[in-house]
């Protein structure tokens, strides 16, 4: 399952405007028991450093341009992964007035994650499918790197 | 006069499981004032009453927040079972009271991990997580989830406890116990720990008194507040004290917590050995008309949820005060005059629930 993993990826966790359930899922993921650092993933807060975006929750109005903003800063390649229902349509709260949706509806999301709250297993399962889908994205991009060379 | 730069603090910090924004104005490293902005997670649930029936409600109330959420959940029923005067049975008001005491002991737990990772403690936040791992495998297997519990209902609780499960309740909570005097003997006595902590955020009897403080944040100060003594769910029928602290400092409102983890199992304990038999839960008719003011004590202090009814399936008008809403004006007080270094420790020290503020 892990041979496509040559690099050590980090990730950066951002609460959209999730209840919390979530987050401290993410918290415990990292922590003895689940161990998410046993595949060499390091939480960081830095966007700089980090190559997988997780975010729980969904977007509203304050929190879009700080979304945008943390992705934006983030080196090539990079990944997204939404934990929880609410970060994928806005589960419970789809109705409520503030809700925008999904966070698919700013961001190119690779990997769901559901659940209400996501387990801390289904969010390690998360990060380590996005794992693969960075280093096809690595390939694509020195492919493409190759090809302007060439030309 | 030296020159005042202003430095902005979050949304997105590293300390900060949460998104909170503060712009602090600092004169060289003390910062002579805080300005907070909030917004970032606010959904409007309180809008939601309209579009949901009452006994469905249940369901986002408890989303409200994903640490204290049994305790949501139990305010609200106990809100609606007031207006409609539902008579609960005591087997299930024992079960309630033992949630809510799992659900602050794993808030603790949180509240105190976040702590030492803030303070750079990794070792103390992996040890803290390892025991709250512990607690949360309990709630799962009898209280109907690791986070979100969804066992509170209006007229009693879905999920009973057999006999068995009482038993290693007390026998793994005395387990849990020693684990954690060992760790929790880390945070209160470590030099480091100490020097890092005392004398920091400090919020004197007075002030914490007249700006409302709640919960740990208060009892830190030396006031004696704690909603549980009112007696709801089973809590006059448990032998308990507020614990108390003195130093009015970050140190002080975690030497609370600790302590109060250590209540808590007790209260546990208690309520294992207490619980009567019979049923769980009681059937009712009709809808709820009036209105009702529900308090409750949650890890981070007293919550309120106000509830009316006009004879409908829908509720006309919710609204909650959570306890992180009434700690804020103490904590502006806090960072005041304090060093930017110990900013982000002041602010995890009245463990905020960010999305309890906002809903």
């Amino acid at each position: 399952m892990m041979a496509h993993m040559k690099k050590s990826p980090w990730v950066i966790h951002y609460d959209g405007s999730s209840c919390n359930g979530c987050d401290i899922e993410v918290l415990a993921s990292l922590a003895p028991h689940y161990d998410i650092e046993r595949f060499g993933i390091i939480h960081t807060g830095n966007p700089k450093h980090a190559d997988i975006l997780l975010i729980t929750g969904s977007i509203n109005e304050q929190n879009i341009e700080v979304v945008k903003n943390i992705y934006s800063q983030m080196p090539k390649p990079r990944a997204v992964v939404a934990i929880g229902i609410c970060a994928l349509s806005g589960g419970v709260f789809r109705e409520c007035y503030n809700v925008q949706g999904g966070v698919d509806k700013v961001l190119p999301v690779d990997v769901h994650v559901p659940g209400c709250a996501a387990r801390p297993e289904s969010i390690i399962d998360g990060i380590v499918k996005a794992t693969a889908i960075l280093e096809e994205k690595k390939k694509k991009m020195s492919e493409e790197k190759a090809k302007k060379e060439v030309e | 006069m030296a020159k005042r730069i202003v430095i902005p603090f979050g949304p997105q910090h590293p300390v900060l499981p949460e998104p909170i924004h503060l712009d602090l104005v600092l004169e060289d490293e003390k910062v002579v004032d805080a300005l907070l902005s909030i917004g970032y997670v606010h959904r409007g649930l309180e809008k939601l009453v309209e579009k949901r029936e009452f006994p469905e409600y249940v369901y986002v109330i408890e989303r409200t927040c994903g640490i204290c959420s049994y305790i949501h959940g139990l305010s609200y029923c106990q809100a609606i079972e007031e207006i409609m005067k539902i008579e609960i049975p005591e087997r299930a008001l024992f079960l309630r009271t033992m949630g809510s005491e799992y659900s602050r002991m794993h808030s603790h737990l949180l509240s105190m991990g976040c702590l030492a990772d803030g303070m750079g403690f990794e070792n103390l936040f992996m040890n803290l997580f390892k025991v709250r791992e512990r607690i949360v495998d309990r709630m799962e297997a009898s209280f109907g989830g690791r986070i979100i519990q969804g066992t509170c209902k209006v007229g009693g609780v879905r999920k009973d406890i057999d006999e068995e499960s009482l038993g290693s309740i007390v026998t793994e909570m005395e387990s849990i116990e020693k684990e954690l005097k060992e760790i929790t003997d880390v945070l209160i006595k470590d030099d480091s720990v100490k020097h890092r902590l005392r004398g920091v955020g400090m919020l004197s009897k007075e002030d914490a008194y007249e700006l409302g403080a709640v919960g740990p944040t208060a009892r830190g100060s030396g006031v004696k507040i704690d909603l549980r003594m009112r007696g709801y769910a089973a809590y006059d029928r448990i032998k308990f004290e507020p614990v108390l602290g003195t130093g009015g400092d970050c140190h002080s409102r975690t030497a609370v917590r600790v302590r109060e983890l250590f209540q808590s199992a007790d209260i546990i304990k208690q309520c294992a050995k207490k619980i009567p038999d019979g049923p769980i839960e009681v059937k009712y008719t009709g809808n709820p008309k009036g209105e009702y003011f529900s308090r409750v004590e949650q890890p981070r202090g007293e919550a309120i949820h106000y509830a009316k009814g006009n004879g409908s399936r829908f509720l006309q008008r919710f609204r909650i005060r959570t306890p992180t809403f009434a700690n804020v004006p103490p904590l502006i007080h806090m960072l005041k005059g304090c060093d930017l270094a110990d900013v982000p420790l002041i602010i995890i020290s009245i463990d905020p629930c960010i999305s309890c503020v906002e809903r």
